[in-house]
């Protein structure tokens, strides 16, 4: 074992102070220490995506990412987005189109489909897909994941639009 | 998965990294990504006592476009895809780029990691042997460059020594047409093959040509014949099928989760003519 040590964290615009190893996985941290358990476990192997957050303005897979390398970061999951009394466009998009089944992968798209709409506002299906390649889901065949997106894409540049 | 315990450092710069090198030897190890080395911890299949994370050492990452483009060793996949002037300048990066790994893996993955890991699955050490780019790295007795042609050893075997990090990449702004051709099981799986072209034209006729491969053999494989075949041709038929014969005899693949030898063989010569096809379209 090594010493455990303090790190700070601001989860979804608040500051947090774990006492943890440096080897902890992120996802742990989040999950077991700080009772942030909308990203899921998947694979545990940088391969499926569940795990995705947003740290400093990227998309990352936070299974892959010690808690130590997140010391001092920002640090944003589908908690931060939205929830029940407000949702996220992309959350209210996913309700509507189907874009999830049985949910487990649905945090880490939504998290995914956030940052990738921050960057390109208006992707393409292809664009979509591309930009998605990072998650894996095992029920809805994908289809109803980008519809979702599609028209959270619009809603989003709508009310942008109505706001100017 | 739990990796072994590690004591964990974050210098803020190189003098703060050799030191820690110094002092722990073998058993220290930089980080920049982890996007290759946190999987292997996580397997027990890499023990790191003493873990240097490069995030904040200074001077690592940006790139610069002059007759020689530069890029530091810490450049993230995604900042190289997300850079106009780059991709007008060596556009064979940006696609190669693409293909390399998924969008979360790519904000996170640098370039000097994907050159300094020594896996021969990794993309950029077959690209960078293409652009006969040049390695810099920084050690207790200096600087010293290394070109990329000479640099892989065997796999996890590089001309780096354990105490001495990456820090740049360089290379002559590539002329002529490009291509980045990788065959892959899916997105987000190392290639099956790949190849990296960069072809001159001069007349209707090939002026020159580089090509190297990546994981047909435990390092990625320049092959100086399969260019050779190519000048002074006008890339017929004929031309890129003596390409195809110089590289196979140049690649030695393994068996392993991605087919038989014979497959990757075959694999190998259809990603070749492609990518020489796509480059001198491109001339
Ligand atoms: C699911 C998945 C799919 C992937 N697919 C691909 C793919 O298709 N193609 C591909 O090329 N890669 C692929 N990768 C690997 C990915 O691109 C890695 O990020 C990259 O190989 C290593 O970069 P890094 O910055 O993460 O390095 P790290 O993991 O931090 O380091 C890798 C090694 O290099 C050493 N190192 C790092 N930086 C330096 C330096 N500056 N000086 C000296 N030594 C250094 C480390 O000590 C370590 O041994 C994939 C990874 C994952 C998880
Ligand atoms: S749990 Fe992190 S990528 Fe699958
Ligand atoms: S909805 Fe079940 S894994 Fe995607």
């Amino acid at each position: 074992m090594s010493k455990k040590q303090h790190y700070t964290l601001t989860v979804n615009g608040t500051e947090e102070e774990v006492l943890a190893e440096p080897r902890e996985l992120l996802i742990y941290t989040l999950r077991e220490r700080l009772n942030i358990t909308g990203p899921h476990i998947g694979c545990e192997t940088s391969h499926c995506g569940a795990c995705t957050v947003t740290i400093d303005g990227k998309s990352v897979k936070s299974c892959t990412m010690f808690v130590a390398q997140a010391d001092g970061k920002e640090i944003t999951t589908i908690e931060g987005l939205g929830g029940p009394d407000a949702l996220h466009p992309l959350q209210q998009a996913f309700k509507e189109h189907h874009g999830l089944q049985c949910g487990y992968c649905t945090p880490g798209m939504i998290t995914r489909a956030a940052k990738l709409l921050e960057e390109n506002p208006n992707p393409t299906e292809e664009e979509i897909r591309f930009g998605m390649s990072g998650n894996i889901c095992r029920c809805t065949g994908y289809q109803n994941i980008v519809k979702s997106i599609q028209a959270a894409a619009a809603e989003m540049n709508a009310s942008k639009e109505a706001a100017e | 998965m739990i990796p072994a315990a590690f004591q964990y450092y974050r210098p803020k710069d190189m003098a703060g990294v050799l030191a820690i090198l110094a002092e722990h030897g073998d058993d220290a190890r930089v980080m920049a990504g982890g996007h290759s080395l946190i999987p292997m911890m996580k397997l027990r299949m890499a023990e790191v006592p003493h873990l240097i994370d490069l995030q904040e050492v200074g001077g690592l990452s940006g790139i610069s476009i002059d007759d020689r483009i530069t890029i530091g060793a810490m450049t993230t996949q995604a900042e190289l895809i997300d850079n106009d002037a780059l991709a007008q300048a060596a556009p064979i990066l940006r696609e190669a780029a693409l293909q390399i790994a998924d969008p979360q893996i790519r904000y996170m993955g640098t370039v000097g990691g994907n050159l300094a890991n020594g896996d021969p699955g990794n993309d950029m050490p077959g690209l960078m042997q293409c652009l006969n780019a040049t390695f810099t790295v920084v050690g207790p007795d200096g600087e010293r460059s290394l070109a990329a042609r000479d640099f892989y050893e065997a796999a996890y075997m590089t001309g780096r020594e354990d105490n001495e990090v990456l820090t740049a990449i360089s290379f002559a702004r590539p002329q002529g047409g490009h291509a980045y051709e990788k065959q892959k099981r899916k997105i987000g799986d190392y290639a099956t093959a790949a190849a990296a072209v960069q072809i001159t034209k001069s007349d209707g006729s090939c002026a020159g040509a580089s090509i190297a491969m990546t994981n047909l053999s435990d390092t990625p494989v320049f092959s100086e014949a399969a260019g050779a075949a190519l000048a002074g041709t006008s890339v017929d038929t004929s031309a890129v099928k003596a390409a195809v014969a110089a590289m196979l005899a140049d690649i030695d693949p393994v068996e392993d989760n991605r087919g038989p030898i014979a497959f990757k063989r075959h694999v190998a010569g259809v990603i070749l003519a492609r990518a020489i096809e796509r480059a001198w379209s491109r001339a």
